[in-house]
């Protein structure tokens, strides 16, 4: 009787003890962000988190990283760059997470740098310009196709494309915003400008929350420039298109670093008078973009969930690069098959990934390896308040780069 | 590259501009100038007003300048209840200068938490027939987008004015700012005066957010680009003075239009806040701020 008794208890030992090994096996893989889901970068925040649950979820179904599922652990840094180190130290410290990536934007990534680096922790980052030019940290890897030199990089298709017009512009006039990713993509572009030998006749900042840019177009039209770049944020952005479209100008090109005019609301808004405009994308809904596998059911699924999220109803401009930045993150740690920070940022560094943004390759700085950011021009555009026009081919033509090109360039105001 | 178009263009445009930037303080020249409530929360009320007016203008296509005067009964209304909780909780217990501080930067926080829970933090803009249009007076343009706001915010100013000089509750107003002693001696209740200028500089919001949406789009937290602005043109135009704040709003708008256009736009702000300081320098009450005021 003592024996049967001894046998049942190691059995119920043995059970007891394999269910907490399946137990810690499956303990969920926490991946720790900040993003800004509030302050005046929540427009993208919101719309790139609704894309990672979307990875999660999908890879959750696929059986998870390593076996075990995918817990995402994120905090509000209300667009406050302050906010961004304290989350990151509770992140790792307090919430113990396996793995942390970037907030959305130059600003949120640039704050959580010394940590990561102090850290050696890999480190995915979400449309960060040159974010890792000063801590070189060789397991940083960044998802816009800004290219090896990022603020050189982003404008330089642009600019090839304004030389496609005949005759050549030969003067140029620069306007940013005065913050930090506006001022870099602005000095990029007049290392490109100044690559081509053009003449720099007007090159100013103004503050971000400026009411009314018909001053700034006025000035810049007594300068007479062939072509105009503008860098700014969609306030600006909406402004500057708005204040063109009133004063007028005899530029042939107009454009290149305008965030905010991929947002629907704000296509939604200017409708007409985006038409002419040639600036900078990463996705629009033109045939040639199928070289990115899935982006469309990605998008497709996206919509659906958009509304009751009150996200960006088209998800266009961040949805599939926010997915992106994770899928490479857990396909990489699948394909080391362990948590080895130095292990995964080795193969990261050194495969090309198959993602829904397509091919992707980082270079040594963790910057993509080549540009791909697209350079498009606002065709056709009949109607104002139609969102719908904007999901179809035509609208956004792309002229940059050649193999995705869909278009030739016109002059600003043949379009107008 | 001085020209004389470009420098008419620029006095016009500044003129539009300081217009918007009056419509956006005069509010807040009756809660921070006369009751001396230190308002942060004033632009988030302004955003407030804009979504309320983008709600209506998209669903329905109502004018975005009829939905903020048809709403400045409601916004009166929660001006006055915001103006209880913070006279119970605060000024009733004397405790009005940092607390009073925080609970507005609460409501701030709150305001812009619940319109990002209904609208959602995307940007958004209104539509009406006449924002693309312009009046062109030889080589001057007179853009719509502007003109309207501007004549909007001078009615409003204007209006405020002859209120607060003209009639009962207006003297009354500027009376608890002067001494609320003297005028409970005369069986008025301050709170009460208080509560209505309160809930009058709330309505405000309703319009001036009209205005806003009107100029440029619209995101649950873009208010707080405008505190210091709101700030600094009340404490220019002088405590408390409507025409002050107008005249304050103007000289800013002025100021930034001509330096943008002659100057480049980064030096606007720096001139501009260099001529508050000025001001305040040789008049530390504001330009028409009184002479005795000591909250200047």
């Amino acid at each position: 009787m003592k024996i049967y008794k001894l046998i049942t208890n190691m059995l119920v030992a043995v059970a007891f003890i394999a269910f907490a090994a399946v137990a810690v096996a499956k303990e969920p893989i926490k991946i720790g962000f900040s993003m800004a889901l509030t302050g005046g970068l929540a427009g993208g925040g919101k719309q790139a988190l609704v894309a990672i649950e979307m990875w999660r979820d999908d890879i959750n179904s696929k059986g998870g990283i390593l076996g075990r599922p995918v817990k995402l652990v994120y905090y509000d840094d209300q667009t406050k760059s302050s906010n961004v180190p304290g989350i990151y130290a509770k992140l790792l410290d307090v919430d113990k997470v396996d793995f942390v990536v970037s907030g959305y934007g130059t600003n949120l990534i640039a704050p959580a740098m010394p940590l990561v680096k102090n850290r050696d922790l890999v480190f995915m980052g979400l449309f960060g310009m040159s974010n890792n030019e000063k801590w070189k940290h060789d397991k940083y890897f960044q998802i816009m196709p800004s290219g090896p030199d990022p603020a050189v990089d982003f404008s330089r298709a642009w600019f090839d494309t304004i030389m496609q017009l005949n005759p050549k512009p030969k003067t140029i006039a620069f306007v940013a915003a005065d913050a930090e990713f506006a001022r870099n993509l602005k000095e990029g572009a007049v290392k490109n400008a100044k690559r081509l030998g053009m003449k720099i006749v007007y090159n100013k900042n103004f503050k971000p929350g400026t009411p009314d840019f018909t001053p700034i177009i006025r000035a810049i039209n007594a300068t007479k420039p062939d072509v105009v770049y503008v860098a700014c944020y969609p306030p600006g952005s909406a402004g500057m298109t708005r204040a063109v479209s009133e004063v007028g100008t005899k530029a042939v090109a107009f454009g290149g670093g305008m965030v905010g005019l991929q947002f629907a609301g704000i296509m939604k808004g200017l409708g007409p008078k985006l038409n002419g405009i040639l600036n900078y994308d990463f996705y629009v809904p033109e045939p040639n973009m199928n070289l990115y596998p899935g982006v469309k059911g990605l998008l497709k699924r996206y919509k659906k969930i958009a509304p009751s999220r009150k996200v960006d109803p088209l998800g266009y401009y961040l949805a599939p690069w926010a997915y992106a930045y994770v899928q490479i993150l857990g396909d990489a740690i699948n394909a080391v098959g362990k948590i080895d920070h130095a292990a995964i940022a080795k193969y990261i560094h050194k495969t090309e990934f198959t993602t829904v943004v397509g091919k992707v390759k980082f270079g040594t700085s963790g910057e993509w390896a080549y540009p791909r950011t697209l350079t498009v021009q606002w065709q056709n555009i009949k109607k104002q308040a139609d969102l719908q026009q904007f999901t179809q081919p035509g609208i956004r033509k792309i002229m940059n780069p050649a193999a995705f090109a869909t278009g030739k360039v016109k002059p600003f105001n043949s379009l107008r | 590259m001085f020209s004389l178009e470009l420098f008419l263009n620029a006095l016009v445009i500044g003129i539009l501009l300081g217009g918007f930037y009056a419509a956006l303080s005069i509010g807040l020249s009756i809660s921070f100038g006369l009751l001396d409530i230190v308002n942060i929360a004033h632009p988030a009320f302004i955003i407030l007003g804009a979504f309320v007016c983008f709600m209506f203008n998209s669903a329905f296509g109502f004018d975005p300048i009829l939905v903020g005067v048809a709403f400045t009964p409601i916004f009166f209304i929660l001006g006055n209840l915001i103006y209880r909780i913070y006279y119970t909780s605060f000024e009733k217990t004397g405790a009005t200068a940092l607390r009073g501080l925080a609970f507005f930067f609460g409501v701030m926080f709150i305001l812009e938490v619940a319109l990002s829970m209904f609208f959602g933090v995307d940007y958004q803009m209104v539509r009406a027939p006449y924002i693309d249009y312009k009046l062109e007076f030889g080589v001057v343009d007179i853009p719509f987008r502007m003109f309207v706001p501007f004549l909007v915010a001078l009615i409003m100013t204007l209006g405020l004015q002859y209120f607060s000089s003209k009639t009962f509750f207006g003297r009354a107003m500027q009376a608890v700012a002067q001494d609320s002693f003297a005028l409970r001696l005369m069986a008025i209740d301050p709170a009460k005066i208080k509560r209505i200028a309160f809930g009058i500089s709330l309505a405000t919001c309703s319009v001036a957010g009209a205005l806003f949406a009107i100029i440029m789009p619209i995101e649950p937290s873009i208010g707080r680009l405008y505190i210091g602005q709101v700030f600094a043109i009340v404490v220019l135009g002088g405590l408390g003075s409507q025409n002050g704040t107008l005249i304050a709003a103007m000289l800013l708008g002025l100021v930034e239009s001509i330096i943008t256009t002659f100057f480049g736009p980064s030096w606007a702000p720096a001139v501009a806040f260099s001529a508050l300081i000025l001001v305040l320098a040789f008049k530390p009450t504001g330009i028409l701020g009184r002479a005795g005021d000591t909250r200047g």
